[in-house]
Parts: C-alpha cells; structure tokens; sequence
C-alpha cells in the first residue's frame, strides 16, 4: 500500500433493525381508519378522549378501552408555516403543517392545511378532512391527505383545555 | 441509616413474542396488580423509577412513552435509569434513605422481540474498538465460559447441571416462559452457538415487565406485617476494557462481600442474574452458595426481560422469604459484558 492509499480512521456505520409493533390499542385504532373511520379511545376515570390512542390515558395510567367514535372535522389548534424543501418530500413549500384538534378529541395531532392561501391560516379556524380514494386507503392517517378550511366560525381554542371533571 | 424494606413485587409472564402489545400495555397490568395488592394507588406513591433501554425499542426517550403506564397526574416525582430496573430499585432505597420518601414504586420492562439482541447489545460495548466489531452477547459470554472451563474452575457438568436444574425449577414460577425439561443427552446433542455454549447454555428471547414496591422502615408496616428488609445493597463495576480484565477474577464481587460482611452470613435462598448456564457454577462458588438453594425460579434460563430480569433476582429473592421459612436471601443484578456490573442484595424478613 502506497503512502497515499494509506487510512487513518476506520468506517463504521450503525443501522440497527425493528419490527415496530403499534401496540394493541393503535392496532384498533389503525383498523377503524383503514375503513374511513376516526374512532378515538377514552379514559374510563378522567373521561379525555385521545386520538390517535396509544392504549393509555398519561393522566391517570389507566388503558383507554372505550371506543369514541369522532368526525373528520375540527379546528386548528396550532400551526406553522414550512418554506424550507425537505428532500424527497413532494410538497411545495411554503404549506402548512398543523396541530389537528377533532370535535370531542382532548388531544391533537400533525396533519396538513391545504386549500387555502397560507397567509389566511389562523388557530382555531375550522377544518375538515379531505381524503384519498377509498381504494388508496391503509392502515395510516396518510389516508387523510389533508385538511382544509370549512364554512364555520372559529373556535376560541382556549376553551378547548381539558376540563377535570 | 434509615431502613428500607420491599412490600411488593409482581411480574407479567415472560413472553417470547408480545406481539401487538406494546411497552405501555405491558407495564399497566403489573403496577395495577400491586397497587390492587396493597389496595393502595399512584398517589400513596412519593417517587417513581424505571429501568429500561431504548436501544430494544429503537426510539430516542422511549422511556418517556413507558411513563403512559403510570398515573402522573397530579404531577409526580419521577427518574429513570438506562439499566436494569434493579438499578431504579437502588436509586429508590437510597432516595428512601435521603428522606426524600418513604415509598417507592419501581417499574423495569424490556421487549427483545423487535430487533436483534445480538446486536443491540454489541452497542453498549467501547464504541471506538470493540462496538464496531458487532460482538455478540452469545461470543462474549462464550469468552469467559471458556476461561473457566479451561481454568476449571467451572466443569461442563456444572453447566449441564444448571440447565437441568434451571429447567427443573421452572415449575416454581408461574411467569416462566421455557418450562420444557431437559436431560443430558439432549444438552449433548444440541449443537454449539458459540463454543463452548448451546442454546440451552443461553437464555431464551424474552418480552416482559416487572414492578416492585418499597418503603421506609415506618411506612413498610403500614402495608404488611412481615416486610423484608434491604439488609444491604452493593453495586461494582468491573472495567469496561474486557481485554484488560482477567474474566475468571470476580474482584467487584468479592469487594462487595466484604462490603456487605457476608463471609459467615447463612443464606436460604439465593437468585442470581446469570444469563448464560456457566455463570451459574460460577457465582455459586464464588459466593459461597454450594448449600444454598439458587434460582428457585429457574432464573434467567427461563426468561430474561432485559432490564427486568436483575429486579426479577431482587422480586424472587422477596417470594421466597415471604412464602417460606426462610430468614436470609441474596439477590445479584448483573450488566455489562461477562458480569461486568456486579450488584448484590442482602434481603432478611425480621422474625
């Protein structure tokens, strides 16, 4: 080996490999939205109303085992304006991701705002899903493309804060 | 020193494969079968500690999502260790003696399941020499069986014996997840994974959770009438250079004997966190423990939660002392590569 040819270090990539199981409660969950169907699931002692559920309710360490079923509409609870590419990511910024509150849901989630000037988006405006063809669907909230703004004045998100009962 | 007493312990069946079930699933059914126990809840509960890895769930702070499983509203006092829930039992008895509480729930839960142990554990090695290498936890251990074969300080009967023996005890233990019997002709058939080792010199991949609860002396009566006490805990670690370790010396191990002034303590029962059948022999001598009725429940040989199965040790330790007329026990917690983190409990039920 010549002089040039010569290493001072040594590679030594890491990739480690999962099956990711969602846990039984997600499974139910995933199930339902592969049929076009949002089911939350509540907490039988505080009665909040997660979705997606993960199987137990953080508050009070209890499984989530009553189905709730929700709508596709809700407002925004949050949101920000993307303008930087992500790679292999085929929307074009700028676009919106949001936090996605459901009517009855006590949590949100990430979902995107399509169909309206990003300039127009504000919290607690209402939104509804709009989603794939029915023969697109999976076990994935992807199933949903996006939300868009929907004919309903807006919510004071501050009235959303989960109430103790 | 304030004393420190377990009031207790449950553990979910090992499982080869929890399939759907996740972490948080897992953990809900232990902690709620102990506070069902002790009819008490989270809020008769002033710290909470966890064991775990997220390396077996391949999540940056998968240890935040274990939490799920606990009540923690109104908010509590929390912490979580990167280890075997046996360490999260000792951050617990020492907050315990601080006077910071007086009880303490420990949770530990582990699924090996998802990934590939063998790998995973390779990435707890040095990462600059020996983590690249992918060493796996069969070679490594087979490296120092090897070593005290050669040494004889421990025979192939002696690890034949603790297969059979660990298979024969799973009768005990009603979480047990490998309770086929095995006899000698079969252990010689079976083929070699890593020389000298077989699969049945090596625990079976194991999902799981345990819990465990623990009070101040004062507080332990309040529960039950017999607690069994933490009559000492001692925790070594051997260097994390295994080329520079001479693997058949249990250094830390006898420090901590010394520590703990065992030498002339009579144990009843012992249960040992020996994954592989040649640390079994070996820590029964070391430990003095010939006479001794160890691994009761079979031990890891049977099922071993990664980052459960040192509290199992501890929890197993406690069952036997409680349900049997016994008045001392040792308990041993192990990580690391060949026994390189040795910690050892000394659990005594006051008469």
């Amino acid at each position: 080996m010549s002089e040039e040819e010569k290493k001072d270090y040594a590679e030594s990539p890491i990739n480690l490999e999962y099956h990711y199981t969602a846990g039984s409660a997600t499974t139910r969950f995933l199930n339902q939205v592969k049929e076009g169907k949002i089911v939350g699931q509540s907490c039988p002692k505080c009665s909040a109303v997660y979705v997606p559920p993960r199987g137990s309710c953080p508050r009070c360490g209890v499984a989530t085992n009553i189905e709730v079923p929700l709508t596709d509409k809700g407002c925004i609870e949050s949101f920000t304006i993307v303008h930087i590419p992500i790679p292999g990511n085929p929307i074009v910024p700028p676009y919106v991701c949001a936090m996605i509150r459901l009517d009855g849901a006590n949590i949100s989630f990430l979902h995107l705002i399509q169909g309206i000037d990003v300039e127009e988006i504000r919290i607690g405006m209402r939104i509804q899903a709009v989603w794939k063809p029915k023969d697109e669907w999976t076990h994935s909230l992807e199933n949903i493309k996006w939300f868009t703004p929907i004919d309903e004045p807006d919510v004071d998100v501050a009235t959303l804060r989960f109430q103790e009962s | 020193m304030k004393k420190v007493a377990i009031v207790g312990y449950a553990q979910h069946p090992i499982l080869e494969n929890a399939g759907a079930l996740n972490e948080v699933e897992l953990i809900m059914p232990v902690v709620h079968q102990l506070f069902d126990e002790l009819g008490i809840s989270q809020n008769n509960i002033d710290f909470t500690c966890s064991g775990s890895c997220d390396y077996l769930q391949g999540a940056a702070f998968a240890f935040v999502e274990g939490l799920s499983a606990i009540q923690t509203n109104p908010p509590i006092k929390e912490s979580h260790v990167e280890m075997d829930a046996a360490w999260a039992m000792y951050e617990s008895m020492l907050k315990i003696q601080m006077g910071d509480a007086d009880t303490a729930l420990i949770y530990g839960f582990g699924k090996s399941s998802p990934g590939r142990l063998d790998s995973i554990i390779s990435l707890q090695m040095d990462p600059y020499y020996i983590s690249p290498l992918w060493p796996d936890r069969v070679s490594l251990a087979a490296i120092q069986a090897r070593v005290l074969l050669e040494k004889n300080i421990v025979t192939p009967e002696q690890m034949i014996t603790a297969v059979i023996d660990a298979r024969t005890n799973s009768k005990n233990n009603k979480n047990a997840l490998v309770t086929e019997l095995v006899d000698k002709e079969a252990y010689l058939a079976s083929e070699k994974i890593s020389t000298p080792l077989n699969e049945f010199d090596c625990p079976p991949i194991s999902d799981g959770s345990s819990a465990m609860i623990i009070a101040s002396e004062e507080k332990a009566y309040e529960f039950t009438d017999h607690p069994i006490f933490i009559e000492g805990i001692d925790h070594r670690i051997e260097s994390s250079n295994i080329g520079s370790r001479d693997l058949s010396k249990p250094t830390g191990i006898l420090a901590s004997i010394e520590q703990l002034k065992l030498e002339k303590t009579k144990f009843d029962v012992a249960e040992l966190h020996t994954q592989f059948s040649h640390e079994v022999p070996y820590l029964q001598s070391v430990l003095n423990l010939s006479d001794v009725p160890t691994n009761l429940s079979g031990g890891p040989l049977v099922g071993n939660v990664m980052m459960c199965a040192g509290l199992d040790a501890i929890g197993k330790t406690y069952e036997s002392l409680k349900s049997n007329d016994f008045t001392n026990g040792l308990a041993h917690a192990s990580s690391g590569p060949c026994l390189q983190h040795n910690m050892l409990v000394h659990l005594e039920k006051k008469s």
